[in-house]
Formats: structure tokens, C-alpha cells, sequence
């Protein structure tokens, strides 16, 4: 068989894509039609730069959604080596081929025979399913220790604020290597740090649910009850895990185990990002702090939580979007530095940050191993930072 | 102001002190020593061997007062063997006992040994520094102009052609970690594959002579990532100052355009990137250890992988601390410089 010219890798690109470019339409054209009604997310769509950035992102959340859960898309399995393939240039036509096998490599092959293209659909799953939970907990911690810091004030902002700019002074590589090692996995560490940070997602719900239905206390238990049920038992799930120190809960109860790998990329990507939550909240809050409202809360007699949690962080929401957006994307970056460094995921693992890591080495010689990822990784980082600045763009025009 | 910077400086001494201490801590817990041992001896030896070369090596005391020796205020350990011989923290190969000090930490200028290199701390990380050192040195020149004039060409008229295409500039490449940029530049300007060879993949020789062809992609690649974000900054505080009244008065009264930009403008707009482009160093440590691996250059960075890889205490911590402290000194001159650049802010 011929290979491809350039001009029909494209095409095949474009082929393999046509789900996501069904499910874009799709999107797009509801959202365009409904936009006077969706409020900040309907204005998006009058802004050019949003709509690009909305558009990059959602590229790559169906096509990882696509690929990690329908099994669509990818053409080879991303693990699997093929005879004659290595280092191939794109649209090799896969020796061997039997009848159901895609018949090329549309973007090459790497060093060790394995589908680029492949490869890269299967680290936007990876990706897609880190970066953006990890930065929601980043979130839930950086709120709820931001908050009283700046409401508060006082010793507590000191120590807190000392505490934050401790972290945010060490660099971030360092740590990296110093957290994310299997000798660190095995003394229990990260274990312990997963069972601090993932609590505050559960404080901060319970505290949230506690100042709202303080008034309704029949109400207030039923609802309470409920939440520490559900999150108490994924909690301690999450926590408890066989193979590491903290391991509690019989086989019986545990309803999930994380691989230790990636619980610990979890976790230091949480850490690191959690201390520059908190000064865009504390910020956020001294400032909102001062204004009538939060005056006439006090004067009415709401507790302080009711009026951090009720009034003052709805009203930080404008910035928090366009910051959550933006630390997605850095999320994703430290991903890839992880990667990079060959920290953390398993070697074999498709997600870009490994995949460039395994591919700079011939880097002068077969470029595209490494290139392909690269591109991908930019691209969504790209998405998220133009869409943080429509966002910006849009919510500040009222 | 004098107070401000007492004050500033004790919170430094403080968190380098947390600092160093949290690297100490990670470095030396129980199966990190035993790394440890295993590189200094075989990596076969038995769970005994390996605790008796820790007690030879002073390593079975408590974390805290080891910590105490490295910084130097707790006098070093000695470990007298069966058959006489005294070896100890302070006491260097050839060196007799009784004449070796009492305490021999950072403190004393002793920054230990690297294990790996089998040198003395202070002399790598001089040299390391040194290099790493040239290679911010041109980053910050090729970086601070090219983003100010991007900057204030975005700013001078909001909305414009130029802001909208420099804007979106300055967004791709904040949004291009360096390790995707390094990737591209060298695939791109030096692989046999595209073809341009017009420059150097690695930067080994630039080491001993720095030319463009061999230098040029490091410093690019670094200085891309940063720009941005300091283009932006400039951006919006230039945008902000052409709104002012006295702007608007110098237009009335006729004062040409560039007039206006260079002489009245620009002042006011450059204190808030001053800031920024001080902050941005942290992130910048960050680019160097990528950009020195991915180029292979021998500096702070590259050491600071080689020593945590192998988990080189001493090296780990000599590094860190110096890290710690270039990143601490550049947050307090932006805060002075601030001050300085602004009269209309007063500390104290």
C-alpha cells in the first residue's frame, strides 16, 4: 500500500474526528440559538475570542470523553507495538494489516512501534480526567481557608498567609521530585496529604449546607445527615487504600481504589496550586468585605460563615470563573511537567507530558513523535487561556 | 521603611529556615536513607548493613538535631569504631580528630559534599549558578524590551488591529508551557527532518562559548513564556493611563501622538510590569530546570535534577536554599522598587 500524502492525512485526521465534530455542532448550535437565555455563558458566544477558546476546549473534552468511554476515535491500541513501525513518518501504511485493523498510522509511529495519533487521543483522557478535578479541589481548599483569612483577619491571616507564600516560595520542580517518588509512596506521605486535602471539599459543603439551614433545623439534619453520608463514605474510600499506609476500610466497604501514581500527582498538583486559590480569595474578600451588604448582614445578626459563604464568595464568582479557566490550563502544564520529568504516571502511560518526554530524545531526527503531543497540549492550554479572556471580556461589560 | 525591610527580612530568615527544613525532612525519611546507603555502599547490601553504615554515618540520630548539624549550631557527630578509628561530620580525610571543629554547618560556610559529584556543595552550585546565571541574564534581555514594546504598542490604542492581533500574541505564549515551545524550536530551527538548520538542538557547547547559533534557542524558548504574561501586564496598565485626564489634556493642548506615548505616558505605565517582571522569577527557576534539561545545559537547574534523582541531600538542600533565597530577594525588590517608582504609596 502507498503511503499517505499529506493532503489525505488531513482528510483521515478530519474522519477520525467526526464524532467530536458532530457533537461541536451540535453544541455550537444550541448554544447559539438559546444564548439570550444562558446568561454569562450565553454571552460567550458574542465574542469571537471566547468562542475560539470554547471551541478548543470542548474539542478536546469530547474527544477524550469519545475515546476513554465509547472507545471511538483512536485507530490502534496506544500500548501495543506493531513489526516495522518504528519511527515511521505519517501515513505509514501499517505492515501487516489484517482485515478490521486501520490500515495506516496516520501520524507515525515512535520509538518503540506505537501509533502517535493514538497515543495522543488516549493523553487527552488522562488529562481531561485530572486537571480539571484537581483544580476544583485546589478550589474548595483555597476557598475555604481564603475566606475566613480575609474576613477574619488577624493572627489567622498571618499564620495562613506565611504559611501559603511558604509553599509558593519553594520551586515547584523541587517538589515535584521530592513528593512524587515511589520511595515517598511507600513511607505514606502523600496518603497522609490526601486524607488533609480531600477533607476540605467535605468542610466546606457541610459548613455551606450548616449556614444556609441554620434557621430549619428539622430540615438542616435531613440534608446534613445525608451529605456526610454519601461524601463521608467516598471520602474514606478515596483515602483507604490497600496498598498504602492508610488502609482501613475491609474490601467490602471500599467502593474505589486510585492507582497510587496518580493519586499522588493528584495530590501534589492540588498542593501547589491550593496556596495561589487562597490569595485570589483572600484578596477577593477583603475587599468585598468593606462593602453595605455584607454591613447589613452583620447588623441583621448572620453568623460570620453565612456571611462569607452566602454573600460574600457569590459575589467573587466573576473572577473565580475566569480563574478556575485559566488554572486549568496550568493544571494541565504541571501535568506536563510531570511527564517531562518522567515523575509520577507510569512510563508507558499515553498522557502528553510522557509521550513529549520519550520522544525529545530523537528529537532532531524523527521530530513527530514529540511534535504531535506538543501541539495538543498547546492547543487546550490555548483554549482555556482564550476562553478565560472572553469570559473576562464578557463579565465585565455589565 | 527601615522597619519594613527588618521586618521583611526576618519573615525571609523564617522561611528559608521552614524551607530548608521541610527539604531536610523529605530528604532524610527512612527509605530515602536507604537509597542512600545503597549508593554509598552496593546496592545489594542486607537490611543490617544498611543500618550499620546509617550509625557509622551519623545518620541514627534524631531529625531534629541532625538538622541542627547541618545548619551548624549543634556541634557535628563523631563515631568511634571498634578499633580505634574516629570518624565523624567535621573531621575531613586527613585530618585529626582533635583538630577538627566542633560545629561545621552552612553557618560555618560548610555546605557538605555531594554525593554524586564528589565535590564540595558550595563549589558546584557556585559554578552551576554562574551559568544559570548567564542564561537569565540574556533571557531577561531579550525578554524585558520585546515585551514592553509589544506591551505598549497593544495598549496605546485599546481595541485596535494591533492590540487585538499582540493581545492574542501575548496569550499563545503564556499558554505554551516550555517544554511544547523547546519541542517545536528545536524540531522546527535545528532537526534534519524540516531542514532549517540554523540553529543548535543542544546548548552544551554554549556552556564555555555562548554564540547565537548555539545559545539563541535556550534563551527563546525561556524568554517566550514569560513575555506574554508581562506583555499583558503592560498592556492593561497602559490602557488604564491612556484613559487618564492628563493624557486627555496633552491631546487637547496638541502634543503629537508618539509625543504623548513616550514622554507622558510611558512613565506612568512601566511601574506596574516592574513588578511583575520581579515576580515572574519564581516562574522563571521553573523554565530553567526544563530548559536546561531539555537542552542539556549545566546549570542550577540541571543540577537541581541530577541531585534530587539521586536523592543528593546535601546538593538537594544547598540548591533549594539557594533557590529559596533568589526568589525571596526578588519579591522584596519589587516591593521596595515599587515604593521607589510610586510616591504615592507609603509603607509604614
Amino acid at each position: 500500500m502507498e503511503p499517505l500524502s499529506w493532503g489525505q492525512i488531513m482528510i483521515a485526521l478530519l474522519g477520525r474526528f467526526l464524532p467530536v465534530w458532530i457533537a461541536l455542532g451540535i453544541t455550537f448550535a444550541l448554544s447559539i440559538t438559546y444564548k439570550r437565555r444562558l446568561g454569562l455563558y450565553g454571552k460567550l458566544f458574542d465574542n469571537w475570542i471566547g468562542m475560539v477558546g470554547f471551541g478548543l476546549v470542548m474539542f478536546w473534552v469530547y474527544t477524550a470523553l469519545f475515546a476513554g468511554i465509547f472507545d471511538m476515535i483512536i485507530t490502534h491500541d496506544p500500548l501495543s507495538t506493531a513489526i516495522g513501525m518504528k519511527n515511521k513518518p505519517p501515513g505509514t501504511p501499517l505492515r501487516g494489516a489484517e482485515d478490521g485493523d486501520y490500515p495506516h498510522y496516520i501520524l507515525g509511529g515512535d520509538t518503540l512501534a506505537r501509533d502517535v495519533f493514538s497515543r495522543m487521543v488516549a493523553g487527552s483522557w488522562v488529562v481531561i480526567r485530572i486537571a480539571p478535578l484537581a483544580t476544583l479541589f485546589a478550589f474548595m481548599v483555597g476557598i475555604t481557608i481564603g475566606l475566613p483569612a480575609g474576613y477574619i483577619g488577624g493572627k489567622l491571616d498571618t499564620v495562613l498567609s506565611f504559611l501559603a507564600n511558604l509553599i509558593l516560595a519553594f520551586p515547584v520542580i523541587l517538589l515535584f521530585y521530592l513528593l512524587v517518588t515511589p520511595e515517598m509512596v511507600q513511607t505514606g506521605i502523600p496518603s497522609y496529604m490526601a486524607m488533609v486535602l480531600f477533607i476540605f471539599p467535605l468542610i466546606f459543603l457541610t459548613i455551606l449546607i450548616n449556614a444556609r439551614y441554620y434557621t430549619q433545623p428539622a430540615r438542616r439534619n435531613v440534608i446534613l445527615t445525608g451529605l456526610i453520608v454519601v461524601l463521608g463514605w467516598s471520602y474514606l474510600s478515596l483515602i483507604s487504600d490497600p496498598e498504602t499506609r492508610v488502609a482501613f476500610l475491609p474490601d467490602a466497604l471500599d467502593l474505589f481504589n486510585i492507582p497510587g501514581g496518580i493519586l499522588v500527582v493528584f495530590v501534589s498538583v492540588v498542593f501547589v496550586n491550593a496556596p495561589t486559590v487562597f490569595r485570589i480569595v483572600r484578596g477577593l474578600t477583603l475587599d468585598i468585605k468593606t462593602r453595605d451588604y455584607v454591613a447589613a448582614a452583620q447588623t441583621r445578626g448572620e453568623g460570620p460563615w453565612y456571611i462569607m459563604l452566602w454573600e460574600i464568595l457569590p459575589n467573587t464568582r466573576g473572577p473565580l470563573i475566569v480563574d478556575f479557566c485559566l488554572r486549568i490550563g496550568y493544571t494541565t502544564i504541571l501535568l506536563g511537567t510531570l511527564g517531562f520529568f518522567g515523575l509520577g504516571l507510569p512510563p508507558e502511560s499515553p498522557d502528553w507530558g510522557s509521550t513529549i518526554n520519550q520522544g525529545r530524545k530523537l528529537l532532531s531526527i524523527y521530530p513527530h513523535p514529540a511534535i504531535v503531543p506538543a501541539v495538543a497540549l498547546l492547543s487546550l492550554v490555548l483554549g482555556l487561556n482564550l476562553l478565560a479572556d472572553g469570559l473576562r471580556e464578557e463579565s465585565l461589560k455589565d | 521603611m527601615l522597619l519594613f525591610l527588618l521586618k521583611r527580612t526576618g519573615t525571609m530568615i523564617l522561611t528559608t529556615l521552614c524551607l530548608s527544613f521541610i527539604v531536610f525532612f523529605l530528604t532524610n525519611l527512612p527509605p530515602n536513607l536507604e537509597k542512600v546507603a545503597k549508593f554509598a555502599g552496593n546496592s545489594r547490601m542486607s537490611d543490617e548493613e544498611v543500618d550499620r553504615w546509617l550509625e557509622n554515618n551519623g545518620f541514627e540520630q534524631p531529625m531534629i538535631v541532625r538538622y541542627g548539624e547541618w545548619l551548624g549550631v549543634v556541634p557535628g557527630w563523631t563515631h568511634e569504631t571498634a578499633d580505634g578509628k574516629v570518624s565523624g561530620r567535621c573531621i575531613e580525610s586527613g585530618m585529626v580528630a582533635q583538630e577538627a571543629p566542633d560545629f561545621c554547618g552552612i553557618l560555618q560556610g560548610e555546605w557538605g559534599e555531594s554525593r554524586v559529584f564528589r565535590e564540595d556543595v558550595s563549589t558546584i552550585v557556585a559554578i552551576r549558578l554562574a551559568q544559570t546565571g548567564k542564561l537569565m541574564f540574556w533571557v531577561m534581555v531579550l525578554m524585558i524590551p520585546t515585551a514592553l514594546v509589544i506591551g505598549v504598542l497593544a495598549g496605546m490604542k485599546d481595541g485596535s488591529f494591533t492590540d487585538r492581533t499582540l493581545s492574542t500574541f501575548s496569550i499563545a505564549t503564556t499558554a505554551t508551557p516550555e517544554y511544547v515551545s523547546g519541542v517545536i524550536l528545536i524540531a522546527v530551527f535545528a532537526s534534519s527532518a524540516v531542514g532549517l538548520k540554523w540553529f543548535k538542538g543542544t546548548a552544551t557547547s554554549a556552556m564555555d562559548g555562548a554564540t547565537f547559533e548555539n545559545f539563541f534557542l535556550p534563551v527563546l524558548t525561556i524568554a517566550l513564556f514569560g513575555m506574554g504574561y508581562v506583555a499583558r501586564m503592560t498592556r492593561a496598565s497602559m490602557a488604564e493611563v491612556m484613559t487618564t485626564q492628563y493624557i486627555r489634556t496633552a491631546r487637547l493642548k496638541g502634543v503629537a501622538f508618539h509625543n504623548i506615548v513616550l514622554k507622558h505616558a510611558l512613565r506612568n505605565a512601566l511601574i506596574a510590569p516592574f513588578t511583575v517582571i520581579m515576580l515572574q522569577f519564581p516562574w522563571l527557576l521553573n523554565g530553567v530546570v526544563v530548559v536546561e534539561t531539555l537542552f542539556n545545559y549545566k546549570g542550577l537547574g540541571w543540577a537541581l535534577v541530577q541531585a534530587a534523582g539521586n536523592n543528593d541531600i546535601d546538593l538537594l538542600l544547598g540548591i533549594s536554599v539557594v533557590s529559596v533565597i533568589v526568589v525571596l530577594v526578588t519579591q522584596l525588590i519589587s516591593d521596595v522598587g515599587y515604593v521607589y517608582l510610586n510616591p504615592r504609596i507609603r509603607i509604614s
